[in-house]
Parts: structure tokens; C-alpha cells; sequence
């Protein structure tokens, strides 16, 4: 059970949350939103932090209370943290959680003069996001003895034929951030590199192909070695992004085990997905492990084990014990639906920066 | 042949296995025996009541029963 003064709080909590764009590839903004709300009830303020303006989430009233946008990773720590000296203002956040990849570095290197500006987080450190980034997830996994598909980072298109010999095919090409392609022969791996060079840059991934069940795990850990709530989900529906669009909660302490491991290995802390691949053989793959809560989140909450709202506790400072119990069988069914906005509340978050 | 035990079944046929978030259908028949597998009864004790209870032969019944099990074991049903 987690504890937390705020379930009955007479002052509103303040929490600002990135990765509104609740799209075909959705952050996970909106689903740690949904689940604050459900945690925390009335007297919450939920203050969105959006790079672009067509991020979907700003526009859900009923979910985000204000949104400001806010420079892009590559404009810097000085940008970002001017930025949300500005927002901390007039907003009073006590609670930030970041929710893209991208931003992350930024964030961590921030931390404590967020702390001094009354803004609080619980994140990993820059050491243990760089372990677990794909380009040394192979390392990470040799030293502690964790599964993980062969992989090779590479910087030209040149090297793609000596991997090829090497791993063969299908195999797996990623972008440094996101996206992967699976390909079959060496001229769709000549477009894939080109491709999510474009889009992410160097380096990019080279990765062995694993045939089997896709199944993804959400978790919370402590930073001292402890989870303390792990959600297993198997994809029931995967778009062609290779999207979980409906995913259903399973009972399988090989999974639960598996989260522990590497939560232990890492000393994680904070929210963490990772995305596994059984095969055949029931052998577990860890494919990636994603810094930070993933899109599908609120499945967590409904299945029993509120981990945003966790999060938040831990990041306030109050104690929060340990979840095992949980729901098997839980589904969730994504969908699309057109909001309609005025062209004026687009305009205002174009124009003046916040909504 | 068990059912593994945490195997959920209805009575409209339903199957599902939270361990690997796999459903399956099936029809009257094989929900039937399903129930009785739950509740722990043996090979010999469903048969004779499926006997009893339907217009079947035994060897068409043996036939179908060696199917219906093939199909929980390679759906991954049976506590082998």
C-alpha cells in the first residue's frame, strides 16, 4: 500500500507532465495524467508541458488544466530551466515528471536547481540512463547476466553488410531514440538506416531479430535496488509502428522477476518500461528498456497498482511500501477521437506560448 | 490431463489463461468437460458422464477426447 497525506489534501498538488502528444506513437503524458487523477481525486492541478502545438492533450480540458510550451532538448539546460523558472512563477508545481526519452538528460541535469525553484522529481541518474540506452544494452546485459538480442551500433551505412554477415536476416534496425524497422533483405536495411538517420541521427542500432510474444512490463523502483510495483502486459493489438493499441495484464512471476533483476542491477529510480520478447524456449529477451513510464501507464492504475501516483509520493517524500497484488486480466482498448477546439485556443498556445 | 490451475473458464465457453493473457472459445461440449476438469474430476469419471448423457459411441468418444486434449496442450492449458 502506498501512503500519502493527499488523498484528503485541502492544498491542491501541482503536477507538470510532459508527452501530450497522445498520437499514433503517444507519449505518455496523457495516461500518467488519467492516472493522478484517479489517485488523487479533487485538488489536483495538472500544469502540461508541451514541445509542439498540436500535441493532442493540451486540448483535453477536462485532463490538463494549463499547457505551456516549452523549448525543445537541443535548445539546452539554460533554456529549459529559464523557461520553467518563468512557468514555477506563477504555477507553484510541486511535482514535475518528464515522460520523453529525449528530455530526460536535460531534466536529471536539472534536478537540484528544480528542487531549489519547490519543483520536485524522481528520476534515474545520468549514469543509469546512459546503461540502459540501446546502444549499451548489450553491455548491460552481459554484466548482470540479463538476456538481451545481439546488437551492433553502427555510424555508416557501409557497416550494414558486415552486420548482416554477422546476424543475419530479418533483422532489427532502431533510431538512436525511437522507432525500429524490421527488415528482410540488405537494400530495405540501406532505407532504414537512411531513414532514422534522418529522423533521429547517429548512431544507429543493428539488432538481432527474436521471433516470439511480445509482452511489455511497467515499473517503479526506488533508486536503492527495490521495485515497487511491476505491471506485465501483453500486446493483443500492435499497429504498424509496433504500438501496443490493446494489451491485456498477465500473471507471471518469471516477468515480475525479471523487472526486479534489472531494478536491482540498475538501482533504478523511477519509472521504467521494459519492452520483452518471449521465444519459443520461454526465454525472456529484453528488447529495450524505456527510461520512463510508457503510454499504456494507466493500465497500471486499473489493474490495481497506481504507479504515477506512486511516483508522486515518492518524489513528496512520503513513504510508499511495496504493491504485489494486482489484477490479471485487465484490458485496455486504445482509441482515436477528434476533439474539436476553436482556431482561438490554438492561436493563444501559437502565440503567447501557454493555454 | 489437469487443467493448470489457474486456467479461468465460464460457463459459456470462455477460456482464459492470465499467465499468458491468451482466450480461446469453445463450444457447449468442450466447456462441459472443462467444468468437470476444474473440479478435479478424473479422465474415466468425465467420460462415463458424457457417455450418460449424450447419443455417443465410445471410440468416437475416445477420438474426440484425444483431439480436445491435443488442443489444451498446444494451446498451453494442461499441467503437464
Amino acid at each position: 500500500m502506498s501512503v500519502s497525506p493527499h488523498l484528503n489534501q485541502t492544498k491542491t498538488l501541482t503536477i507538470a507532465v510532459t508527452g501530450l502528444n497522445a498520437n499514433d506513437n503517444p507519449g505518455p503524458g496523457l495516461g500518467v495524467i488519467r492516472a493522478l487523477r484517479d489517485g488523487f481525486g479533487e485538488n489536483l492541478r495538472i500544469i502540461g508541458l508541451a514541445y509542439e502545438t498540436l500535441e493532442p492533450a493540451i486540448y483535453l480540458s477536462d485532463q490538463v488544466d494549463k499547457t505551456y510550451r516549452i523549448p525543445y532538448p537541443t535548445a539546452g539546460v539554460e533554456a529549459l530551466k529559464e523557461r520553467l523558472q518563468q512557468i514555477q512563477e506563477v504555477e507553484h508545481i510541486d511535482v514535475l515528471i518528464p515522460n520523453f526519452d529525449a528530455e530526460l538528460f536535460n531534466f536529471i541535469k536539472l534536478e537540484k536547481e528544480l528542487l531549489n525553484m519547490g519543483i520536485r522529481t524522481f528520476l534515474p541518474t545520468h549514469q543509469q540512463l546512459a546503461d540502459r540506452d540501446k546502444v549499451n544494452l548489450q553491455a548491460f546485459g552481459n554484466k548482470h547476466g540479463l538476456e538481451v538480442p545481439a546488437s551492433e551500433t553502427i555510424l555508416a551505412v557501409s557497416e550494414l553488410d558486415q552486420m548482416a554477415d554477422k546476424l543475419g536476416f530479418p533483422l532489427v534496425i532502431k533510431g538512436k531514440f525511437y522507432e525500429a524497422t524490421i527488415v528482410q533483405h540488405i537494400s530495405e536495411a540501406y532505407k532504414a538506416f537512411y531513414k532514422l538517420q534522418a529522423k533521429w541521427g547517429l548512431p544507429i542500432i543493428v539488432q538481432q531479430f527474436i521471433k516470439g510474444t511480445e509482452i511489455n512490463i511497467a515499473g517503479l523502483a526506488d533508486g536503492e535496488g527495490n521495485t515497487l510495483s511491476v505491471i506485465p502486459m501483453r500486446k493483443m493489438y500492435i499497429t504498424e509502428k509496433g504500438k501496443a493499441w490493446a494489451g491485456i495484464t498477465i500473471a507471471d512471476d518469471k516477468l515480475i522477476n525479471l523487472a526486479k533483476a534489472f531494478a536491482k542491477a540498475s538501482q533504478w529510480k523511477g519509472g521504467f518500461e521494459l519492452e520483452i520478447m518471449r521465444d519459443e524456449k520461454d526465454r525472456l529477451y529484453i528488447m529495450e528498456v524505456n527510461p520512463r513510464f510508457p503510454a499504456w501507464i494507466y493500465l497500471s492504475a486499473a489493474a490495481g497498482q497506481n504507479q504515477p501516483r506512486m511516483l508522486v509520493d515518492l518524489a513528496l517524500g512520503n513513504q510508499v511500501k511495496e504493491l504485489t497484488a494486482y489484477t490479471a486480466g485487465k484490458m485496455f482498448v486504445r482509441y482515436a477521437w477528434d476533439n474539436i477546439i476553436d482556431v482561438a485556443e490554438f492561436q493563444k498556445l501559437s502565440a503567447f506560448g501557454e493555454l | 490431463m489437469k487443467l493448470k490451475a489457474n486456467i479461468a473458464t465460464s460457463e459459456n465457453g470462455f477460456i482464459f489463461n492470465p499467465a499468458t493473457g491468451d482466450s480461446f472459445t469453445s463450444n457447449g461440449i468442450a466447456a462441459e468437460i472443462l467444468t468437470y476438469m476444474k473440479a478435479g474430476e478424473s479422465e474415466a469419471e468425465i467420460k462415463q458422464k458424457i457417455l450418460d448423457r449424450y447419443e455417443v459411441e465410445l471410440c468416437q468418444l475416445e477420438r474426440d477426447w484425444d483431439d480436445y486434449m491435443l488442443q489444451l496442450k498446444e494451446a498451453n492449458l494442461l499441467d503437464l
